[in-house]
């Protein structure tokens, strides 16, 4: 179990907002950081800053070791074969990018088929947009069903021996869908294509290993998962990096360069053109540690339980609609929802007039608010910081949003 | 929990144009535009009746917040049959207002004024300037054309 004293870990949660104490329900955005990710970053900064891979100086050797033993606690977190497969790259956007314009340049061609979800956040939707324009291929959308999930018979309806590429969320933002990964892989190469799987809401809540997946491309940030901004990992199957062109040239990741030709330094470093993530890398490792020692399996319990504790305690709201599953053993700790007649803006401000912070909008997937037939709604998410009390915060302040809105006006 | 805050916010004026908006519809023969605000997703479609340098009618129709939509419903009513220029004053002092600025005391704003407790809300000025940047673009697309 996990314990309230996890909240003193997270200073920034010690705080008041307008008047209240902080009751932070927005980690499915970012999450808070930990002290151990805040202390290894200023620590970092303060005696090992230094760049990677080059200097013959002590100081250079350790930023080298950090930055590399960060490598190894990512291999280790999502449980890959090996270090050559984690790529550091800016976050999952960038990682979905660099599938697209290198493994999708290369292998899609016109009349070929992108398969992807009407959930998917629009970091998953637009690079292969955009690749299927530039190919001429066509991309297909998988149906949802009406809680919000996903049927393997419409998976398996929708590919065909044309897709080339399936790339799926594995835990949605909005719905808080956690969708069956390892079939739809398995469906995926049975049909010839390669399985990407968007992990940003997964990663910091469950236990991942890839290699049970199976699924040749896992993208996600560490922002999300107690770790700074800035970093994120591009998980890829060896045999698939290997043939890949880089997307980022310049320095760092070559090998040799002539004046015409230049060839590149092997797996990871050739897809890290510049100077890495270094810091990023460092406080990652750090939040890794972190979740590592309360365990992702703790985790992903305490979550599920908020999650049940927050829909039963929302549903005793009148006009209170929650998205997605209604079975809280089917999604991770995000609750999404709309209250009567009061738009979400508002629903947010009135809770952020109580020191609560929720997020209101379309999250980043403007064809699931279609699909939902909404243009807007309010999302609280959990992570392993909040507790029972925060929701019991969060329903007293729908209260207040709906008697204002309905009997002062 | 107080109501003291939200009421810097949420003025009974304002409500009264969300819950019965002026000026709701469309116009034919007119300017239109489309304008949405992409962080989350507020959508007004303006429609603008302009002769002679007039705008004799507007219309405005959308989906947003109580903020969004009642100022395109004080837009519409503050700028209907006045001259374009007038329309663009009227547009900057109510940027100036957003801006939380001291504002001449000489010009009548009637509702709109209501709008001014939004200043104090970073995260919603937004919601408010929606409608006059559309009528903005409105009447500049005219004044050229």
């Amino acid at each position: 179990m996990i314990s309230k004293d996890i909240r003193s870990y997270f200073p920034i949660l010690n705080q008041e907002v307008n008047g209240f104490p902080l009751v932070y329900l927005d980690s499915a955005a970012t999450s808070q950081k930990p002290v151990q990710v805040i202390e290894a970053l200023k620590k970092y900064y303060e005696f090992d800053n230094s760049n990677v891979h080059r200097g013959v100086h002590t100081l250079g050797n350790r930023a080298t070791e950090s930055y590399e033993g960060a490598r190894e606690k990512v291999r280790n977190f999502i449980s890959a074969k090996s270090t050559q497969e984690i790529i550091f790259m800016r976050g999952t956007t960038t990682a979905i990018n660099t599938v697209a314009q290198s493994y999708g340049v290369a292998n899609v061609q016109e009349g070929d088929e992108i398969v992807i979800t009407y959930m998917e956040h629009h970091s998953n939707i637009i690079p292969w947009q955009q690749l299927a324009k530039e190919k001429g291929a066509i991309l297909k959308y998988v149906d949802l069903e009406e809680d919000g999930t996903l049927s393997i018979e419409k998976v398996r309806a929708t590919i065909t021996e044309r897709t080339k590429i399936v790339s799926i969320m594995y835990v949605s933002n909005v719905l808080g869908t956690m969708n069956p990964i390892k079939e739809i892989t398995q469906i995926a190469h049975e049909n010839g294509a390669i399985m990407v799987v968007d992990g940003a809401q997964a990663a910091p809540h469950l236990r991942v290993d890839v290699q049970d997946l199976d699924c040749d491309f896992f993208a996600f940030s560490g922002h999300k998962m107690c770790g700074p901004t800035g970093i994120g990992v591009l998980y890829g199957k060896k045999e698939l990096l290997e043939q890949m062109e880089p997307v980022e040239f310049g320095g760092e990741m070559i090998d040799f360069v002539g004046l015409y030709e230049s060839t590149w330094k092997e797996l990871p470093w050739k897809f890290e053109g510049g100077t890495p993530i270094i810091a990023g890398a460092v406080g990652l490792a750090a939040a890794i540690d972190f979740l590592e020692e309360i365990g992702l399996d703790e985790i992903e319990k305490h979550e599920h339980k908020l999650a049940a504790y927050a829909m039963d305690r929302m549903s005793t709201i009148n006009g209170l609609t929650i998205y997605g599953p209604q079975d809280p053993g089917k999604r991770a700790g995000i609750v999404t929802f709309n209250l009567d007649d009061v738009h979400p803006h508002d629903v947010a401000t009135v809770l952020d007039m109580n020191g609560i912070a929720v997020r209101a909008g379309h999250h980043c997937a403007q064809p699931l608010m279609k699909w939902l037939q909404v243009t807007a709604t309010a999302r609280a998410s959990f992570y392993l910081y909040n507790s029972e009390e925060d929701i019991d915060r969060l329903v007293a302040g729908l209260s207040t949003a709906k008697e204002y809105f309905n009997d002062v006006f | 929990m107080s109501f003291n805050n939200l009421d810097q916010l949420y003025r009974t004026v304002i409500m009264d144009h969300y819950k019965k908006p002026r000026n709701k519809g469309m116009l034919e023969d007119s300017v239109t535009i489309e304008m949405n605000n992409p962080t989350c997703g507020d959508r007004i479609h303006l429609t603008l009746q302009v002769t002679d340098g007039i705008v004799e009618n507007a219309k405005f129709d959308g989906d947003g917040c109580s903020i969004s939509m009642a100022s395109a419903s004080m837009m519409t009513v503050a700028v209907k049959g006045k001259p374009i220029d007038e329309a663009l004053k009227l547009s900057t002092i109510f940027s100036d207002m957003m801006l939380g600025k001291e504002l001449d005391d000489s010009i009548d704003l009637g509702d709109i004024e209501a709008l001014s407790g939004v200043a104090k809300f970073p995260a919603r000025i937004k919601c408010a300037t929606l409608a006059w940047k559309a009528m903005e673009k409105g009447v500049v697309n005219e004044s050229h054309s």
